[in-house]
């Protein structure tokens, strides 16, 4: 394993930590180390935005908060949900006395833990809703829409909940767009090499080599097919495929892309993959407002991409375009 | 009748403790094949940070309970964070104030820890998942103890029943968790939680078993 890594089982403090330092200027570290704030939290008679997730997916989750983003963010160990405890906490640094919402991924720890804290916060007297982003196409089918994972959509989420938020909007009206944001999004991953939990040593599932899998999750859960390698452009038409025909927009609907490296694919074979993403959606008819490439939200040193196609209103657009302060761009 | 002496059964959580230490290896091993692998590392990292927060105090076993269930729940976090937390505390506070455990005693507190876990869990027996080692294991106990055999004979009954729960987990398909998303690709691979909470179920049944006075 050629890691930078001190030891194994204090990865996460240590990256939080370094995390921290690097970025003063825009995040705190709660009391709880396993909570980063935005340096503006909480803000007064504003919705806390708040989410949560395993380690290892960075910039996510930590990176997205700042000014009309993330209030603050639970940190989890590599690829595991945060605890009740450290979301509660999460909530409660979030809190400016108008409510929190939670905008999190569809995984059973995440979801046991958040409906933890929720009832925590509720004792606290913090009014609290949660939307749980459910965008990754393969994990499953159409008609159990609420059985799939949430995976880099949740950043277009966070973006517009945050956005929203921003506006002075209600708890009850952030929800209700944050909601419409992730029923927009629809993703797919494609991987081509594993990852590797420091302290497990070795990678747990194998991509053979000339080989790809086709829906691979966020965390190394195998893909829906295994198929050979093809070209960038090749690969770049499934992935859209999958992921428009799950859509099914009108034509002429506007969209935004986001394309993300998995930790370890170089950025250019992004744009690759977006000069051939960029021509099948507008062949669709469909209009590309706007497109982020680079590795938004990542799996470790996997290898491999995902595409994250929303579809935008008038609301969604506006929101979207709300400049944020993070410290990944956006 | 045979009861276990709640003040002096405190090691039996340690010895636990130990056995998921030890077993860190394997479950990640058998956790990477469907899920993704840090079952073993998280759990040892809980059950560790137990240990030593209990070694030498000499606590009783509802206490030893407490403190390792509060801790997987405010420290470890993912989905067994929160059920065995559960689980634990649950344990915990039905043997709470029970001098001289007996069988009946030992039944509602297995009974607790299970809705503690069905409340905050959508799963259910036939899975893939801890459920189908604590429920056959639970069902056993009760049924060995209505059938008038005595609390150790119940333990071993437990026992063979979780173990039998946890392989059984080798022919079912995922429902829930990460490995639900392979479906039949997670066919032929034991469940790593049902493989923990068999550690679990026997490290403290055959404890209370040694315990029996």
């Amino acid at each position: 394993m050629q890691r930078f890594v001190n030891n194994p089982d204090l990865v996460v403090e240590d990256t939080v930590s370094g995390f921290v330092k690097a970025h003063s200027d825009i995040v705190r570290l709660a009391e709880n180390p396993r909570v980063v704030a935005a340096k503006s939290a909480p803000i007064a008679g504003k919705v806390g935005v708040v989410t949560g997730g395993g380690s290892g997916h960075e910039p996510a989750f930590i990176g997205y908060t700042g000014k009309n983003m993330l209030d603050a963010v639970a940190v989890g160990e590599l690829f595991s949900s945060p605890t009740a405890k450290s979301f509660h906490d999460a909530i409660r640094e979030a809190n400016g006395g108008k409510g929190v919402i939670v905008l999190y991924g569809n995984y059973a720890g995440d979801n046991m833990n958040v409906k933890m804290a929720t009832k925590l916060a509720a004792k606290d007297g913090i009014e609290i809703a949660t939307v749980v982003a459910n965008d990754d196409v393969c994990s499953a089918p159409p008609e159990e829409r609420e059985k799939r994972r949430g995976v880099a959509g949740e950043i277009f989420m966070w973006k517009i909940g945050g956005a929203k938020a921003a506006t002075g909007a209600t708890l009850e009206e952030v929800r209700v767009t944050a909601q419409k944001a992730i029923d927009s999004c629809r993703s797919i991953g494609v991987g081509l090499g594993p990852c590797t939990l420091p302290a497990v040593g070795h990678p747990n599932f194998q991509i053979e080599p000339g080989t790809m899998e086709v829906g691979i999750g966020h965390h190394g859960e195998p893909g829906v097919r295994v198929e050979p390698l093809k070209t960038a452009a090749e690969v770049a038409k499934d992935m859209c495929k999958i992921v428009l025909d799950d859509h099914d927009l009108p034509t002429g609907t506007e969209v935004a892309v986001l394309v993300s490296g998995l930790g370890a694919t170089p950025i250019n074979e992004l744009y690759i993959l977006n000069d051939t993403i960029e021509q099948e959606i507008s062949a669709r008819g469909l209009k590309i407002y706007k497109t982020y490439v680079g590795n938004y939200f990542t799996s470790l040193e996997m290898v491999g991409a995902t595409l994250t196609v929303m579809a935008l209103d008038p609301e969604l657009k506006e929101l979207l375009d709300v400049e944020v302060r993070c410290t990944t761009v956006l | 009748m045979q009861t276990l002496n709640n003040a002096s059964a405190g090691g039996i959580v340690l010895a636990m403790a130990d056995r998921i230490v030890e077993n860190r290896a394997y479950l990640s091993e058998i956790d990477g094949k469907i899920g993704d692998g840090d079952h073993g590392v998280n759990m040892a990292k809980g059950f560790g940070m137990a240990a030593e927060r209990l070694k030498g105090k000499d606590l009783s076993l509802a206490a030893s309970l407490e403190t390792l269930g509060t801790i997987l729940m405010t420290e470890i976090g993912g989905s067994m964070g929160p059920l065995y937390g559960v689980m634990f505390t649950e344990f915990a506070e039905k043997l709470e104030g029970v001098d001289a455990i007996d069988a009946a005693a030992y039944s509602r507190m297995l009974h607790a820890g299970l809705e503690g876990i069905q409340s905050i869990g959508s799963a259910k027996v036939g899975d893939k998942t801890l459920l189908d080692t604590f429920v056959p294991a639970v069902e056993a106990f009760d049924k060995a103890a209505a059938d008038g055999k005595s609390f150790g004979e119940a333990l071993d009954a437990l026992v063979a029943a979780a173990e039998i729960g946890r392989d059984s987990t080798i022919n079912l398909v995922a429902k829930i968790g990460r490995a639900s998303r392979l479906g039949e690709r997670s066919l032929g691979v034991l469940d790593a939680g049902a493989t923990s909470c068999a550690i679990i179920l026997k490290e403290l049944s055959e404890g209370a078993r040694d315990r029996l006075q």
